[in-house]
C-alpha cells in the first residue's frame, strides 16, 4: 500500500477524488483548462466536474458542441501553444470518433516535433448504469498499444486523485480512464497538500504468498473481496493494481508472480487481445520456470454490454468469478 | 514578406526547394513520398505574409511552401526529406511530418482534414491565454469533405476564435477532379455560421496577402474567424512520380501560363529580381550541401522522442 498510517485520511468517493484533483491543479496552474461536453454548467452527466465552472469561469471550463474530433483537437492544438488541457470524452465509446486525433495526432506530436504535448484525455469506461452497448465499453488495451500515449486506469479514490494530478503535470499525452462502476465507491484519501501518485508504478493492494491477482478497474475491489474470503480457508492472495497500463510496471508485476508462482488476471474488458492477455504473455515470457500452474483470465464474456442493469451486471465478472479462478489456479 | 520583393523571394525559394527535391526524388534520394505544391506558392506566401513567429500555421500533406513561408530552414527541411539526421524529425518523418512549434509551424499532416481540429485548438489556446496571436489553417478542397471541417467552422464561429481558414483550392483532389468531391461553393461554407467568406485568385500573392491579412487583423481584434478560398492549380500529379495522365494537357498549360512567380517577378525591376534569384540559388545550393553532408538516419534513429522521460 502506498498510504502510510500516520497521514490523516478521509473517505472520498472516486468522483470526488477527480473533482479535487481538477480543482487543485487548476488553482495551482492557470494553464490547466477543462474542456468537454457538459463539463461546465451541469458538471458532467455524473456530476464529476460540478462547481468548477463557477470557480474558474467558462473560458477555462469550456462546454463544447458535440464535436469529438475537434474536442480532442482543442487539446492537441491548445497544448501545442502553451495550455495544459484536460479534455473530457464523456463515454469511452465516443473516443472512437476522435481516434485520429488521439492516435495519429496527439500520440505522434513529440515523435515528429520533439516537443512536449501536456494533454490529459479523461474518459469513463465500463458498465455500471443502464447505458447499453454503446456507452459501456472497455477499450483500454487498444490505446495501450499506441507508442507515444500513456494510459492510466486507477481503481480507488486516492490513486485516482493522485494519478490525475500527476497526469496533468505530465508532459506527454495521457489517456486517463475512469471506471463508471466505481464513481461512487468510497476509499480513504490522504489529506496532504500534494498528494501525487506516480505514473507507471503498480500498487500491491494486498500482500499474499500463494497466488497473484493482477486486477484493474472494478475488479480490484472484487479481487480484494475474493482474497479476504479465501484467507479464511488459508489461501494467501496478493492483489496487484497496475494503476497505469502504459507504461506498465512490469517489474512489480513479475516480482509478485515470481514470489507466488500463480497468476490470475481480472478485468472488466473481454479477454481476447486484452490487458489480461498481455499480463499472461509477460508471465510466460519472464516467469515460466516459477509458474506452478497456467495463468487464468477473469473477464467479461465476448458479447456486447446489455442495457438493463441486472443483465449488464451479470456480464461483468464478480467476486465469485475471481474466487473460482483462484481455486482453479490453486488446484 | 510585406514587400513584393520579399514575397517573390519566398515564392522563389519554395519553387526552387521543390524542384531540387523533385530532382533528388528522381535520383532515388528521397526515401518517402513527395507532394509538390509547385504552382501554389502564392497561397502559402500570401497567407503567411501578415503573420508573426508566435502565430500558428497548420499545414497539410502538401506543405513545403507553408513551412518555408512560416520561416522553416530549407537546409533542415531538405535533410528531413532526404532522411538525414539533421532533419527536423531526425530524418525519420519525411515530408508529411514536419512540425516546428518554436516557429509556430504546428505541423504538416499525413491525415487529410486532421489539421482543422488542431488549428481550432491553437486558436482556443490563444483565446484562453488572452494572447493576440492567430492561427492560420491551410487545407485542400478535398479536406472539406471531412466531418472535422464542419465541426471546426462551427466551433470557431461559435467561440469567435482567432482563426483563419485558408482553403487552398488546387482543383484536384488526389487523383480525381474537384467535381467528384465538392458540392456548391466552398467560400460560402461559413455563411450560415455567420462567418465571412471570400474567394481570391490564389495565383496572385498580393490578393491572397490582402484577403488573409484582413482576416488576420479581424481575428487578432477578437472578431472571429474567416474563410478564405484561394483558387490555384497544382502543376504536377498528386505525388512525385504520378504522371497525372488523366489530366487534359491544355488545362495544365493554361495554368502554367498563370504562374504566380512570373506575375510577381514582373512587378519587380529586372535587376532586383535577378539578384533575388541568384541569392536563392546560393541558398538552395548550400542547403542541399548541408543535407547531403548530414548522416543518413540509421536504425537507431527510430527510438528517441516517444515520451518525455526517454527522449
Ligand atoms: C483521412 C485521409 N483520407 C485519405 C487520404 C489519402 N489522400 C492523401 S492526399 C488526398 C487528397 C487530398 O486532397 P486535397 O485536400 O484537395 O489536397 P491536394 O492533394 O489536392 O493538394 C487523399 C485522398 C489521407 N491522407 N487521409
Amino acid at each position: 500500500m502506498t498510504t502510510t498510517t500516520d497521514v490523516p485520511t478521509r473517505a472520498l468517493k472516486v468522483w470526488q477524488g477527480i473533482n479535487q484533483a481538477l480543482v487543485e491543479e487548476m488553482e495551482r496552474d492557470e494553464r490547466v483548462v477543462l474542456v468537454g461536453e457538459d463539463v461546465g454548467r451541469p458538471g458532467g452527466p455524473y456530476g464529476v466536474t460540478r462547481g468548477l465552472r463557477d470557480k474558474f469561469g467558462d473560458l477555462r471550463v469550456r462546454d463544447t458542441p458535440i464535436s469529438e474530433q475537434v474536442l480532442v483537437g482543442l487539446g492537441v492544438g491548445g497544448a501545442a501553444v502553451g495550455l495544459r488541457p484536460v479534455i473530457e470524452i464523456m463515454f469511452f465509446d465516443f473516443a472512437m470518433i476522435a481516434m485520429d486525433q488521439i492516435v495519429n495526432q496527439a500520440a505522434k506530436f513529440r515523435y515528429f516535433s520533439g516537443h512536449d504535448l501536456p494533454l490529459v484525455i479523461r474518459t469513463m469506461a465500463g458498465a455500471g448504469g443502464p447505458n447499453g452497448a454503446q456507452h459501456s465499453q472497455n477499450f483500454e488495451a487498444w490505446y495501450s498499444a499506441v507508442p507515444g500515449l500513456k494510459v492510466v486506469m486507477p481503481s480507488q479514490a486516492a490513486d485516482t486523485k493522485g494519478l490525475l494530478k500527476s497526469a496533468i503535470r505530465d508532459d506527454d499525452p495521457v489517456l486517463f480512464i475512469e471506471t463508471l462502476g466505481l464513481y461512487t465507491t468510497r476509499h480513504d484519501v490522504p489529506q496532504v497538500d500534494e498528494y501525487l501518485v506516480p505514473i507507471g508504478v503498480a500498487d500491491i493492494k494486498r500482500e499474499g504468498s500463494d497466488l497473484t491477482v493482477v486486477a484493474t478497474g472494478r475488479l480490484v475491489d472484487r479481487s480484494l473481496e475474493a482474497a479476504a474470503q479465501l484467507a479464511e480457508e488459508g489461501i494467501s492472495v496478493e492483489v496487484v493494481d497496475p494503476r497505469t497500463l502504459q507504461p506498465l510496471d512490469t517489474e512489480a508485476i513479475t516480482a509478485s508472480i515470481r514470489k507466488t508462482g500463480r497468476l490470475v488476471v481480472a478485468q472488466e474488458a473481454t479477454a481476447q487481445y486484452s490487458f489480461a492477455s498481455e499480463i499472461c504473455a509477460l508471465a510466460v515470457e519472464e516467469c515460466l520456470s516459477e509458474l506452478k500452474a497456467p495463468p487464468v483470465r477473469v473477464a467479461s464474456p465476448f458479447v456486447n454490454v446489455p442495457t438493463p442493469v441486472p443483465l449488464a451486471e451479470s456480464r461483468a465478472p464478480g467476486v465469485d468469478d475471481v474466487v473460482a479462478a483462484i481455486r482453479k489456479a490453486m488446484a | 514578406m510585406g514587400t513584393t520583393a520579399g514575397r517573390y523571394r519566398v515564392m522563389r525559394l519554395s519553387r526552387r526547394f521543390e524542384e531540387t527535391m523533385h530532382d533528388q526524388f528522381g535520383d532515388g534520394q528521397v526515401p518517402g513520398p513527395l507532394h509538390l505544391s509547385i504552382g501554389q506558392e502564392a497561397v502559402a506566401v500570401g497567407g503567411c505574409a501578415g503573420l508573426r513567429t508566435s502565430d500558428a500555421v497548420i499545414s497539410t500533406h502538401r506543405g513545403h511552401h507553408h513551412c518555408l513561408a512560416k520561416g522553416a530552414r530549407p537546409d533542415r527541411m531538405m535533410a528531413e526529406l532526404l532522411g538525414r539526421t539533421a532533419g527536423y524529425s531526425g530524418g525519420r518523418g519525411g515530408s508529411m511530418h514536419i512540425s516546428i512549434p518554436d516557429i509556430g509551424l504546428i505541423g504538416t499532416n499525413g491525415i487529410v482534414g486532421a489539421g482543422l481540429p488542431i488549428a481550432t485548438g491553437c486558436a482556443y489556446g490563444f483565446q484562453a491565454q488572452a494572447r493576440d496571436d492567430v492561427a492560420v489553417c491551410f487545407f485542400g478542397e478535398g479536406a472539406t469533405g471531412t466531418g472535422a471541417f464542419y465541426e471546426a467552422i462551427n466551433i470557431a464561429a461559435l467561440w469567435k476564435l482567432p482563426l483563419v481558414f485558408v482553403c487552398e483550392n488546387n482543383q484536384i483532389v488526389e487523383l480525381t477532379p474537384q467535381e467528384v468531391h465538392v458540392a456548391g461553393e466552398l467560400w460560402r461554407r461559413g455563411e450560415s455560421h455567420g462567418m465571412p467568406g471570400v474567394r481570391v485568385d490564389g495565383n496572385d500573392v498580393d490578393a491572397v496577402a490582402d484577403a488573409v491579412g484582413a482576416a488576420v487583423v479581424r481575428a487578432r481584434a477578437g472578431d472571429g474567424p474567416t474563410l478564405v478560398e484561394a483558387v490555384t492549380y497544382r502543376w504536377f500529379g498528386h505525388y512525385a512520380g504520378d504522371r497525372a495522365a488523366w489530366r487534359v494537357e491544355e488545362e495544365v498549360q493554361q495554368w502554367r501560363e498563370r504562374d504566380p512567380l512570373i506575375r510577381t517577378r514582373a512587378a519587380l525591376p529586372a535587376e532586383q529580381a535577378d539578384a533575388i534569384d541568384e541569392g536563392i540559388e546560393e541558398l538552395i545550393g548550400s542547403a542541399l550541401a548541408f543535407a547531403q553532408q548530414s548522416p543518413v538516419a540509421g536504425p537507431e534513429a527510430i527510438f528517441p522522442n516517444h515520451y518525455a522521460s526517454a527522449s
